[in-house]
């Protein structure tokens, strides 16, 4: 497309409301980022016209992924109609005319989430484009970015393994909750993004590309198909997702659906008592139709 | 059972927009007539909140700056961010050469370091002798005694003749060989609205950066630098206001053609003097400040900073005012502004994800050892 089209057209906004120039400079970005994974490329964030850690980065990456035949999901915390989810699929919708949009995993070919990965395997169709507010795992040990370059060129982790090291000494436990520093292909470490701890090992071996876009950061990176991704740990202390166990070791199960192998959202109830439901609203939604057809047929 | 995560998210934004907007113009419901603000009262009566906004927003439209002001009730972050979101959808197509300030047609130059200076002093529009009393008879002012009071500014006026440009006090301290000759006049400027900052920067990033920071950030750094975290002590060579004009290649002949002019701020201070390290004499240091608009304190405050992060660089930083990395990234009004309200979303996931970290530990310490 015209970078000058639109403009002419009297329309105020381009497609996708980025000039061509910009989201030609980040398809590059992205290229480098496939081609080195798990690398943070620097490009010029733009801004965009919601705040700076609304996802900003994730939706530069989704504007200059995306052409008209695109199917598009946008979900916030595994919901397709949290708010901030909301906002930014009415904003796609606006800018790119003729994009459709679902809230169905299984139909989409593009995905911008924040905060969850979709508990339905994915497959080579599809993209994943995660929002991140903070692109660089060692942040937590090094606040100099300068020094930081160095340590991933060099694969020097030592630190971020010592405070993996430190907490087990003074925990017996890691205390990374999410935002889990995740190995990719053997070399370097990335932050995920604010997924659980729940969705890290669907970062290994992904049918799906998974892209992070940090606007505020200038950083994009990714995680290519079929690319090991290992989370941090040790030999004797295994990486571990989050526990959703009662006091007599059962697994919970979704009150809604009744799903018990999805990540859950806790619940306070009005009684004080606690219920759990899918964080993943569409994989809810198909886990309780999957059961009305199974009890709708004839024994 | 219903799905009780946040549902009707659609409905509840175009709630949060209808009631803002209502605020808005709430006024209307009164008896008396209620004008809608016009965006040339904004230019003109409101006119420093139009200069910071198209300082901080980056792209000089003060018209554009005075409607986002306008829908954003008068929230300088929210106008400079909305600003600057209008310029991620304009191509860049053309960059301009260098553009000479001592060819500003002035409306205010000082300096604080001579009495007299080549061309003179000219203290034009500025508070900064007045008394901040309330000035109770704005209260209710008539059209009337508005019109009279620019009329008679004017009638009052000396047909004085100013000269085109002023030369500049720094040209006079590098003639008497106080201050270091210009270098670096060739190299092409860092631009931060294409190229992100990877550290080490150049000084053009910083200034660049710095230029369309939000003024309250780059006041608060400036200013732990002159109470003690810091020793530049500065003194201003310099403080120009004015028009400058934009030049571009002409499309034919490429000969630089005027095509505009905008306001600006430009400040430059002296600092105590440094040793050359190859034992040549000592001169005074030079800390530059420039944005667009009338925003001394803004102005002032980079001159500062630009002085203490040329000294980080080689030296090393001292005080976070010396800091590069301390100082660029953590004064874009638009970045920090947006991260500080992004807490404001739902952090279910990650919130659950903590509590799982949180009850595994304290069950772990209650247990015997």
């Amino acid at each position: 497309m015209n970078a000058f089209s639109h403009a002419q057209s009297g329309n105020a906004y381009n497609f996708g409301f980025l000039d061509e120039y910009a989201k030609k400079e980040v398809r590059r970005a992205i290229l480098k980022a496939i081609a080195i994974p798990g690398y943070q490329v620097p490009y010029a964030s733009r801004e965009m016209p919601m705040g700076r850690g609304f996802g900003t980065g994730g939706l530069q990456l989704t504007l200059s992924l995306i052409g008209p035949e695109e199917i598009l999901k946008v979900i916030d915390q595994g919901s397709d109609d949290s708010v901030n989810a909301v906002n930014l699929r009415h904003f796609i919708e606006m800018t790119c005319p003729g994009v459709s949009t679902t809230t169905k995993t299984t139909e989409c070919t593009l995905i911008q989430s924040r905060h969850r990965i979709p508990e339905l395997p994915l497959t080579s169709n599809q993209i994943v484009v995660l929002q991140v507010p903070y692109p660089d795992p060692l942040v937590v040990v090094e606040p100099s970015e300068d020094k930081r370059k160095t340590m991933h060129g060099e694969a020097d982790y030592s630190r971020l393994l010592v405070k993996l090291y430190e907490d087990i000494v003074k925990f017996d436990e890691i205390t990374i909750s999410h935002r889990y520093p995740t190995r990719i292909n053997g070399h370097y470490v990335i932050d995920p993004s604010p997924i659980p701890r729940w969705d890290v090992p669907k970062l290994n071996a992904s049918a799906a590309l998974i892209l992070f876009g940090a606007g505020r950061e200038k950083k994009i990176y990714a995680v290519p198909p079929h690319t090991k991704a290992e989370p941090l740990a040790f030999s004797d202390v295994p990486f571990r997702v989050e526990d959703f166990r009662d006091e007599h070791g059962h697994r919970r199960a979704c009150t809604r659906c009744g799903c018990t192998d999805s990540f859950l959202d806790e619940f306070a109830a009005d009684s004080g008592s606690k219920t759990y439901q899918c964080s993943d609203s569409d994989w809810c939604d198909e886990q309780m139709l999957l059961a009305r057809q199974t009890e709708g047929e004839p024994a | 059972m219903s799905y009780v995560a946040i549902k009707g998210g659609g409905r509840a934004i175009a709630g949060a927009a209808a009631v803002t907007e209502f605020l808005r113009t709430e006024e209307g419901l009164s008896e008396t007539l209620a004008e809608p603000l016009g965006i040339d009262a904004i230019l003109h009566q409101l006119r420093h909140l139009v200069d910071r906004v198209v300082s901080e927003g980056g792209v000089y439209h003060p018209k554009f700056a005075a409607l986002a002001i306008k829908q954003s009730l008068g929230d300088t972050l929210e106008a400079a961010f909305a600003l600057r979101a209008w310029r991620s959808t304009r191509p860049r197509l053309l960059a301009t050469p260098p553009l000479d300030t001592s060819r500003m047609r002035l409306i205010r130059r000082i300096s604080s370091a001579f009495k007299e200076i080549p061309g003179g002093q000219m203290l034009g529009p500025t508070p900064d002798y007045a008394l901040r009393l309330l000035r109770m008879e704005l209260m209710d002012e008539s059209p009337d005694a508005f019109r009279a009071v620019a009329r008679a500014w004017l009638d009052s006026c000396p047909e004085a003749r100013l000269p085109d440009s002023f030369p500049k006090v720094l040209d006079a301290l590098r003639a008497e060989g106080l201050l270091p000759p210009v270098t670096g006049r060739t190299q092409a400027a860092f631009d931060i609205t294409r190229e992100p900052l990877v550290f080490p920067v150049p000084r053009s990033a910083a200034l660049a950066t710095m230029a369309r920071a939000e003024t309250g950030s780059l006041l608060a750094v400036a200013y732990s630098n002159m109470r003690g975290y810091g020793d530049v002590h500065p003194t201003v060579a310099e403080l120009r206001v004015g028009y400058l004009p934009v030049m571009l290649p002409h499309p034919i002949t490429g000969e630089p053609t005027e095509v505009g002019e905008v306001l600006v701020t430009e400040c430059e201070v002296v600092a105590m003097y440094e040793a050359d390290d190859a034992g040549g004499k000592p001169m005074f240091t030079i800390g530059y400040g420039a944005c667009f608009g009338h925003n001394e304190v803004k102005a002032i405050s980079m001159a500062i900073l630009d002085r203490a992060l040329q000294k980080g660089m080689k030296d090393g930083p001292g005080n976070p005012s010396e800091d590069p990395e301390f100082v660029l990234l953590h004064v874009d009004g638009v970045d920090s502004m947006g991260f500080a309200s992004h807490y404001k979303m739902p952090h279910y996931v990650t919130f659950q994800s903590d509590l799982d970290r949180l009850r595994t530990t304290q069950q772990k310490s209650g247990e015997p050892a």
